[in-house]
């Protein structure tokens, strides 16, 4: 029973989460926290009030749809670290689709949505392209990329159409946005109903809460039966698994390490879209550096094992561990670093799972050495 | 003295009993065969040997002393050995390094590379061994690579010494020298037990041969005594057929025509001069020829995972050349690849998803995978092809023994219906049963009509199955002989560079 639990991976991830608890515990203790008080303060920030929990599901919206985007170029044997580009141009393209078109609510974010996922999409399958045609690394072709897309960004927002302040892109129409009960919000009449109920108070007047939540969630289910049930997910993870013996059966390689970039590129894009028309102010600004909204997505897909379900959980953790660290900040004065410090940890440990698988073997050898 | 003496083993995986009380001995420095069909258990007794997995029950006496082996590095500790079928050696090391690694005699943290080296030379000098300790792995053939792997086991102090199917990745050239090492190693008083498919070696080199079959223990022969045939029967349970009856062939027209082929390997070096061949409907081609004449880039040319320089490759009055593997299957070309591992499977699939590989497409509805269908057809391959355990279907492909592995991929590709089955080495690491079955129904697709082309290192075979012979020699076909009254000894030659006619 043990042996066969510590086999799963699920318990390397929790084995990585409860290690990165213990060291992080540490290190707050060095630096004269009180360990317990702190993560209980995290655990309240996260999901204390009903308020808290809608704005980590927020936070996590993005991070399931990144860390999906990772995932899928995984299973095709590619490490996608363009996601941070991919994130970048679909927010342009959102933007701009967003403010520039003329469309009823509800048609209009899908086309929003359809147009990041496209431009991002094709913002990852050069990626793969470049792979397939020239053997070009993606991590190299991708972080050059990456720094294309930074400064796309920036060049989108310096052209004077395009802007609405000098450093910050037009606001998307009202038509564009996700966000629930958006048309109630903006009419004192809306807010006054709103007031009546002190959850709805809680939970959509102070909040973003937005739909994105339940199209990631959708796009995570679509993604599983593509990779399972589809001849296209076969070939994807075929392509993944041993290249050279799916070109030796006929699969056309090269294609699919495109397509799969496509995929990739247009989740990120989606997970752009949905930011961008779920979250305000619902526009970009100039950028310095990154954000690492797209780079966020590597850790969690780490977390979930490149496994596709398992995103949404480990997004949810750390989407979760992100939004309640503003409060530990601001209750117990500990610096919100110290959630990027946790957040490292865990892709330490997660590397260290194959600890669990030794301490199985180790077990089943004692336990079959006494019978 | 008994060196290992295994007693009552039992080993099970989940519900299977892979092994059923199996006995095996090995007197000191003596040499042990260990026979069985694919599947039989072999590897499982042996890797329970080497405290690779623990057995569910039996004992294991070392020098007549009871142990309880737990790990590799007890049995190392009693001196035992193990050579894999799959070598682990790190390519980008030298000889040297990867002789000491994991076993580094060092004083305060450094080696002493000159004393490593006279000390490595020692060892393998006084087995036969002889090595370059400062090549890299990487550039060394394979059968120096085996040398090693033997040499990285003595050098832990091994007595006992395991080889799980040493020589089917050998060229019959570097058999020749295994077996004199082998002899070597016992005159030094080392026991060796030989894991082996080739009831010729076992007859070369073994003193006494153990069969298992299906897990059980069926007995132990003293091979002197023992015809080949009777070692085969041992092991299968019935007679075998060694060599496959076949009609004369009835060839019909051109399947595929190669005209002057000209390739180069990856450092610019010509493979294939000029090569040309027909290869006719109802026939089987063997392209006969010492390993490293440009068999490897042939077919590579032919399933174009390899460009050609010049020369053209017709299949159907189509030409195919340099085009893409999935363009020369739709002409209706397949291959059953010498290397599974890595052209043949994807080992991180199930059997049933391997049964489809590159024909998934067919086995959807709008994109949508049809599992039962799918479930079905991989039933039918393993079914025809006597493939086992029965009902693996849902198994991952890995879990298969290497045998049944390969008959599960010749399946595949017959099942494909090709216009040409190209096959190589398809008996590589198949049990003599499986052999039989492989060759048969090889023979039988040629009845049908097929055209085979059979390129095998294994000269036995190309004399077995093939209708013509071509011989390969320095990238050109030298000559090309009727399979009816073939002199083996001028075929030899012809192997060996010799021109015809003298
Ligand atoms: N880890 C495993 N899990 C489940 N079944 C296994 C495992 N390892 C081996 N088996 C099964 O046990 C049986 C014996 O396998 P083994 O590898 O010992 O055969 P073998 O005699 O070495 O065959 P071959 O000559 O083909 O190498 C096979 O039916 C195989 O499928
Ligand atoms: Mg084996």
């Amino acid at each position: 029973m043990v042996i066969r639990l510590l086999r799963k991976p699920v318990t390397g991830s929790l084995f990585a989460i409860l290690a990165a608890i213990i060291v992080g515990g540490v290190i707050l203790a060095a630096a004269g926290h009180n360990p317990i008080q702190v993560y209980g303060g995290l655990i309240y920030g996260a999901l204390g009030r009903p308020r808290f929990i809608v704005n980590t599901v927020i936070m996590s919206t993005s991070l399931i749809l990144t860390g999906l985007s990772v995932t899928f170029a995984y299973k095709t044997g590619l490490f996608n670290i363009g996601v941070e580009g991919q994130f970048i141009v679909g927010t342009v393209a959102a933007v701009f689709l967003g403010f520039f078109l003329n469309l009823p609510p509800i048609i209009h974010p899908i086309v929003v949505m359809l147009g990041a996922m496209l431009v991002s999409g094709t913002y990852g399958a050069i990626v793969g392209f470049l792979k397939a045609k020239f053997n070009i690394h993606e991590v190299l072709s991708s972080i050059m990329l990456n720094w294309v897309a930074l400064n796309l960004l920036n060049l989108y927002i310096g052209v004077e159409r395009f802007q609405r302040l000098p450093t910050v892109a037009h606001t998307i129409q009202d038509s564009a946005n996700i966000i629930i009960a958006h048309e109630m919000k903006r009419t004192p009449e809306g807010i006054a109903r709103l007031r009546e109920s002190e959850f709805l108070t809680e939970v959509i007047l102070r909040t973003d809460f937005n739909f994105g939540i339940f199209i990631a969630i959708a796009a995570v289910l679509i993604v599983k039966f593509v990779l399972d049930k589809t001849s296209l997910g076969y070939a994807l993870k075929a392509v993944g698994s041993n290249r050279d013996a799916a070109e030796f059966a006929g699969i056309n390689v090269k294609k699919h390490m495109v397509l799969s970039m496509f995929f990739a590129g247009s989740l990120a894009g989606l997970a752009a879209a949905v930011h961008i028309t779920g979250i305000s102010p619902n526009t970009i600004s100039m950028l310095g550096g990154f954000q690492n909204f797209g780079f966020n997505g590597i850790p969690v897909a780490l977390l979930a094992n490149a496994s596709v379900i398992p995103n949404i959980f480990s997004a949810l953790l750390f989407g979760g561990m992100t939004y309640g660290s503003g409060y530990i900040q601001s209750r117990h004065g500990v610096a919100t670093e110290i959630i990027d410090i946790m957040v490292g940890l865990i892709v330490f440990f997660v590397a260290l799972r194959a600890v669990c698988v030794l301490i199985a073997d180790k077990l089943e050898k004692r336990r079959s050495g006494s019978t | 003295m008994k060196s290992v003496r295994m007693k009552g083993i039992t080993k099970n995986f989940g519900n299977f009993r892979a092994l059923d009380n199996v006995d095996l001995e090995v007197e000191k420095a003596g040499i042990v065969a260990l026979l069985g069909e694919n599947g039989a258990g072999k590897s499982t007794l042996m890797n329970i040997l080497y405290g690779l997995f623990p057995a569910d029950g039996g004992e294991i006496f070392i020098n007549e002393q009871k142990v309880n082996i737990k790990s590799p590095a007890h049995s190392i500790a009693h001196g035992i050995g193990m050579v894999h079928q799959h070598f682990m050696l790190v390519g980008k090391l030298t000889v040297a390094q990867n002789i000491i690694l994991g076993a580094e005699k060092t004083r305060m943290g450094f080696f002493n590379k000159k004393k490593l080296n006279t000390e490595i030379m020692e060892i393998s000098e006084k087995y036969g061994l002889f090595i370059e300790p400062n090549k890299k792995i990487d550039e060394i053939s394979v059968g120096m690579q085996q040398r090693i792997e033997i040499l990285k086991v003595l050098y832990r102090g091994a007595d006992i010494l395991i080889f799980d199917e040493p020589t089917a990745v050998l060229t019959p050239q570097e058999i020749t020298e295994f077996m004199a090492i082998l002899r070597n190693l016992a005159n030094a008083g080392k026991s060796i037990i030989l894991i082996t498919h080739k009831l010729k070696e076992i007859k070369q080199v073994a003193e006494i041969c153990t069969v298992i079959r299906r897990g059980k223990y069926i007995g132990t022969v003293n091979v002197a005594e023992t015809t080949e045939k009777q070692l085969a029967a041992m092991m299968v349970g019935r007679e075998v057929i060694l060599n496959v009856e076949k009609q004369p062939a009835t060839p019909t027209e051109t399947a595929l025509e190669v005209k002057s082929l000209t390739a180069e390997d990856e450092n610019g070096i010509q493979k294939l001069k000029n090569l040309s061949f027909t290869l006719s409907k109802g026939e089987i081609y063997g392209i006969a020829g010492v390993d490293g004449n440009g068999q490897k880039e042939l077919v590579e040319a032919i399933t174009s995972l390899r460009k050609v320089k010049s020369g053209s490759i017709k299949i159907n009055n189509t030409e195919i050349q340099n085009t893409s593997p999935a363009n020369v299957i739709k002409n209706k070309i397949n291959t059953i690849h010498e290397d599974r591992h890595r052209r043949g499977l994807v080992l991180d699939f199930t059997v049933e998803n391997n049964a489809i590989l590159g024909k998934q497409s067919e086995f959807a509805n709008r994109g949508v995978l049809q599992f039962d269908k799918i479930n079905k057809y991989a039933g039918e391959l393993i079914e025809a092809f006597d493939v086992r355990p029965r009902g693996c279907e849902k198994q991952p492909i890995k879990s298969l023994s290497g045998g049944n592995q390969q008959k599960f991929i010749i399946a595949r590709e017959v099942f494909n219906d090709p216009d040409v089955l190209i096959a190589v080495q398809p008996t590589r690491g198949v049990d003599i049963g499986a052999i039989e079955f492989i060759h048969k129904a090889l023979v039988a697709e040629r009845d049908k009509g097929k055209a085979i082309l059979l390129i095998s290192l294994d000269l036995d075979e190309i004399l077995a199955l093939s209708d013509t012979i071509g011989v390969i020699y320095e990238g050109k076909i030298v000559e090309e002989l009727k399979n009816t009254d073939v002199d083996e000894n001028k075929l030899g030659l012809l192997m060996a560079g010799a021109s015809h006619g003298d």
